[in-house]
């Protein structure tokens, strides 16, 4: 008998808790929060930049700006096989890229629930850039589940997850699933 | 038999899903064609090839520049001027064409079954902007998307298709589209116009009455295709008397209605210039909507892993395939 | 009289066993053996003699049926030799269990003047493996203005008239026309269609044609022309041979005029017999015909035309094309159809096996009926006939197109289609046309 192993990353307190440290590191980081601009990377990324903003406000009484960046156009897989499960290939529906505060100049912080491969925050950076030119570009992730294809780093990382390639990490959120929870699903594992 | 490669041949190829996401697609597609760049990386280094044997001004800069937004590179063949006017056949240009390499050949031809047989002869993705008078899914396309977005909605939608039906492709793709996504289609026009056998092929609602047009919501003026109709055929006495009878002027719409156009107009034949210019018009609309929703079927056809109806023309077909 | 023409070769001298031996005009149907000596059915026995050096064809399992007779093939000769000529298309004929086939003037050059149809009965003579003959045009170019030289064309051998592709428009001429063969009792073969009614079409009008957008023509366009030219060889008292009927209504009309005693004989084709214009869905230029594909509904009276004996002839209107007049958009497609190499297994599986008509009616009208239309000598399993046969494994199931044609071309409509019987030996003329029997134990008595 073998199954698929599900285990419990985080509960809805951790993510509440998690995504309030978040909000005070970039507090911390720009304390002067005139041109901080959250973008979320659709779709789970947007219900995270929507709660991170709250929780920024509910400290400093500051309500920054939140967009939204759908990557589809901006995919490296167009027209290939799919073969992977990075999300990036499995974006089904295409949702609109809209920006609260001007695109310029603005100091525009990524969020987005897994960082994997990079090649989503590529795709996003990319799709920032034809809206304008930002004076910075920084990154949020609930969770980093390693296993990087591209250079990059989060500059605000929720947790750490040591995960093994046959492994999946799946986010959960109210907005998108009625449920918040972040699981490991496991390769194939004997159950005892 | 499935080579995994998808064409849009004709609105048989789409279900009622496949349009909701081609629709939304097109809306993704909104903002990217008003904002300072108008350009996305999606078909970076991928060809479209259009070939056009019939004169086009809408239909070909719309797929041109569809093709340019996705940033595919793009060769744009027209039959004048080209092999094709020193009497080279249709399977021997799609060959040449298709020794490029393209990942999209985009096919507008006076006859009917170019596209399916482009298909056939080449390893592309094959989108029919036109074959005669049989099918032209993308007007189909666009006109559902003009349609959602002026109305809000597009179930039950009461529709009058008015005019040349026999010879028009539009006709032919609107009906099956049009009643794929719920709305309520009745043809108006001259008897001999209305092709025999049409409601029972469809389903739809047939008037030689041209008051039967107060009835819809939106009024669609087909264009007199003067091209199309041999001499001595004689579908109407003359024109003139065409425009007064089911002309559509502005005596002729009711407040609360549309009237939309695929272009190109006959001014004072089908449709009246005070109709025309006016605000019930959405023929700019349709405009608009053709280049957004023809970047869509580009990058859905492109767009393998996505969810929805992989088309293989041959497993329709089987009779090519035998051959 | 007719001259029927094929390669002049050495007469068959063969003892063929244990078979069925079927035909219905003489009321034959027993398992014998049947001898051909030097070309003539000699004997059919219990056990026939044996001659010195006859071949034996076992033939258990088989079936002897009379050679079929095709009133409507095109042979492409001459001048259109890249689409068939009187070698390929008769060895077609041979391989679909046929031992006499008719073939069209409308040739490039058209065949009008006796010395055309002599240089085409000469090339049957050269190179066709089947009896093959000639009709002439009724007008010269087949143009509808002026008669050809009717009796110096009957003088020379034409099987009849017609000026097939087209139908003869002009009342006046048609009349004319009816008026001088009178006196040759030769048939007019008429193709029918109101020209004014099908300009521009390349279907049958109807749902299809709605869907599709392809120019189509009306069913009645056949059918004023055949209530037409019925009316005329009756006033006239001369006779007609209605091809390619395909409308309910045309059938109507040829069962009324039958009726009044007009002679008058029509033909179906096995793929109006069998197909739709729903087959037009495809775009597949093989599905385009002149007469098109019509309804169901016509179908369904040509059945029954055929069972009632209203249409007493099928043929097939073997019309070949090259790959580049048919693999191109439908309405750039040439019309026309191959079909010798299929009717009979096609009927056997469409109309036979499901019961809608027996097989004996079938033979008839590939056989005594289009002799009877066109004068010609019946095939017959009969002692003293000269050998026109074929043996059938009416058994064998196979899918046309698996195997290459004897055509030079391969439009046919029913490629991939599973179709039933299969003709293993022709002999035609007393000659052997068609051999595909190699597996079945041949010998030679020493």
């Amino acid at each position: 008998m073998s199954s698929q192993r599900t285990r419990t990353l985080l509960d809805a307190d951790q993510i509440s808790r998690t995504l309030a440290r978040i909000g005070s590191e970039i507090v911390e980081r720009h304390p002067d929060l005139t041109n901080v601009h959250l973008v979320g990377i659709r779709s789970r990324g947007v219900p995270i930049a929507e709660r991170i903003r709250d929780r920024i406000k509910d400290t400093t009484g500051v309500e920054v700006p939140v967009g939204a960046v759908d990557i589809s156009f901006y995919r490296d897989d167009v027209g290939l096989r799919a073969g992977t499960e990075d999300r990036i290939a499995d974006h089904p529906v295409v949702g609109e890229t809209v920006f609260d505060a001007p695109v310029e100049g603005a100091t525009i912080v990524l969020v987005d629930d897994v960082l994997y491969t990079g090649r989503t925050v590529r795709a996003a950076i990319d799709a920032v850039f034809d809206y304008g030119r930002p004076a910075c570009v920084q990154l949020a992730v609930l969770a980093d589940r390693g296993h990087r294809e591209l250079p990059f780093r989060a500059d605000f990382v929720g947790k750490n997850l040591p995960t093994q390639a046959g492994e999946h990490v799946r986010v959960r959120l109210m907005e998108t699933d009625g449920v918040d929870e972040v699981v490991l699903i496991g390769g194939e594992g004997d159950e005892a | 038999m499935n080579d995994g490669r998808r064409h849009l041949l004709g609105m048989s190829d789409v279900d009622d899903t496949d349009i909701e996401r081609i629709l939304e697609t097109a809306a993704g597609f909104e903002d990217v064609v008003v904002r300072d760049v108008k350009k996305v990386p999606t078909l970076r280094g991928r060809t479209v090839v259009n070939l056009f044997y019939e004169s086009s001004t809408r239909t070909s800069s719309s797929f041109e520049l569809a093709a340019k937004r996705l940033s595919a590179d793009v060769v744009s063949v027209k039959a004048a001027g080209s092999s094709v006017d020193k009497g080279e056949s249709l399977k021997d240009t799609v060959r040449t064409l298709n020794a490029y390499k393209p990942n999209i050949i985009v096919i507008r031809h006076p006859q009917i079954g170019a596209a399916h047989l482009t298909a056939k002869w080449s390893d592309a993705h094959v989108v029919n902007a036109g074959d005669g008078k049989h099918q032209h899914p993308t007007q189909s396309l666009l006109d559902l998307y003009t349609i959602k977005k002026r109305l809000g909605r597009l179930k039950d939608v009461k529709v009058a298709i008015v005019g040349d039906v026999l010879h028009s492709r539009v006709a032919r793709s609107n009906i099956e589209g049009f009643q794929m996504m719920g709305l309520d289609v009745t043809l108006v026009g001259p008897p001999a116009l209305i092709p025999p056998g049409i409601e029972e092929a469809t389903g739809v609602k047939v008037s030689d009455d041209p008051e039967s047009m107060s009835e819809a919501d939106v009024i669609y003026v087909l264009r007199m295709q003067h091209e199309r109709m041999e001499p001595g055929q004689n579908f109407v006495p003359t024109l003139r008397e065409y425009a007064r009878t089911w002309g559509v002027n502005s005596r002729r719409v009711k407040p609360g209605q549309v009237v939309m156009h695929p272009g190109p107009m006959n001014r004072g034949v089908e449709i009246a210039p005070d109709v025309a210019d006016s605000g019930v018009s959405l023929v700019e609309d349709q405009v608009e909507a053709g280049l957004i929703v023809r970047m869509a079927v580009l990058y859905d056809l492109m767009n393998r892993p996505s969810i929805g109806t992989v088309i293989d023309f041959r497993e329709r077909t089987g009779e090519w395939g035998a051959a | 009289m007719t001259r029927l023409e094929m390669i002049p070769a050495d007469k068959a001298t063969v003892v063929i066993t244990g078979a069925r031996l079927l035909d219905p005009v003489e009321g034959l149907d027993v398992t014998a053996e049947l001898l051909i000596v030097d070309g003539v059915v000699a004997q059919i026995g219990d056990s026939v003699e044996r001659p010195e050096g006859a071949r034996i064809v076992d033939g258990s399992r088989c079936t002897v049926l009379p050679g079929l007779v095709d009133p409507h093939v095109h042979l492409r000769v001459p001048g259109q030799e890249y689409k068939e000529d009187c070698a390929t298309g008769s060895a077609s004929g041979a391989a679909g269990g046929y031992t006499t086939i008719l073939s069209m003037p409308n040739t490039a050059p058209t065949i009008d003047t006796g010395t055309t149809l002599e240089a085409a009965l000469d090339r049957a003579r050269e190179m066709a493996v089947i009896q093959t003959g000639f009709l002439a045009a009724v007008s010269t170019d087949r143009a509808g203005e002026s008669l050809t030289e009717m009796r110096d064309l009957a003088a020379r051998g034409a099987a009849g008239f017609t000026d097939d592709g087209s139908p003869i428009a002009s009342a006046r001429l048609m009349r004319r026309a009816l008026q001088y063969a009178r006196p040759l009792d030769l048939p007019i073969a008429l193709h029918e269609e109101e020209p004014t009614l099908t300009k521009g079409g390349h279907m049958h009008e109807g749902a299809i044609s709605a869907k599709l957008g392809l120019g189509a023509w009306p069913g009645i366009a056949e059918t004023l022309m055949v209530a037409r030219d019925i009316r005329l060889a009756e006033q006239e008292d001369a006779r007609i041979h209605l091809q390619h009927i395909s409308i309910r209504e045309s059938i109507e009309e040829i069962a009324k005029g039958r009726e009044r005693g007009v002679r008058v004989s029509s033909e179906a084709s096995p793929h109006h017999l069998v197909l739709t214009d729903a087959s037009v869905r495809t775009l597949s230029g093989n599905f385009k015909m002149n007469p098109p594909l019509a309804s169901d509904d016509d179908r369904q009276a040509l059945i029954d035309g055929l069972r009632d004996g209203i249409i007493d002839c099928i043929a097939t209107d073997h019309a070949p094309h090259a790959v580049h007049e048919k693999e191109v958009p439908f309405e750039a497609a040439a019309f026309g159809v191959t079909g010798l190499e299929t009717a009979l297994p096609v009927l056997i599986q469409e109309l036979v096996e499901p019961g809608h008509v027996p097989l004996a009616t079938i033979l008839r009208a590939m056989t005594e009926g289009p002799c009877n239309a066109f004068d010609l000598e019946r095939p017959a399993l009969r002692v003293g006939a000269p050998a026109n046969l074929a043996i059938w494994d009416l058994e064998q199931t196979w899918k046309v197109g698996d195997k290459p044609f004897k055509s030079k071309s391969a439009n046919s409509c029913f490629i991939g289609r599973k179709v039933k019987g299969r003709c293993l030996l022709t002999i035609s003329g007393g000659q052997l046309s068609h051999d595909e029997m190699d597996a079945k134990g041949l010998g030679v008595v020493a």
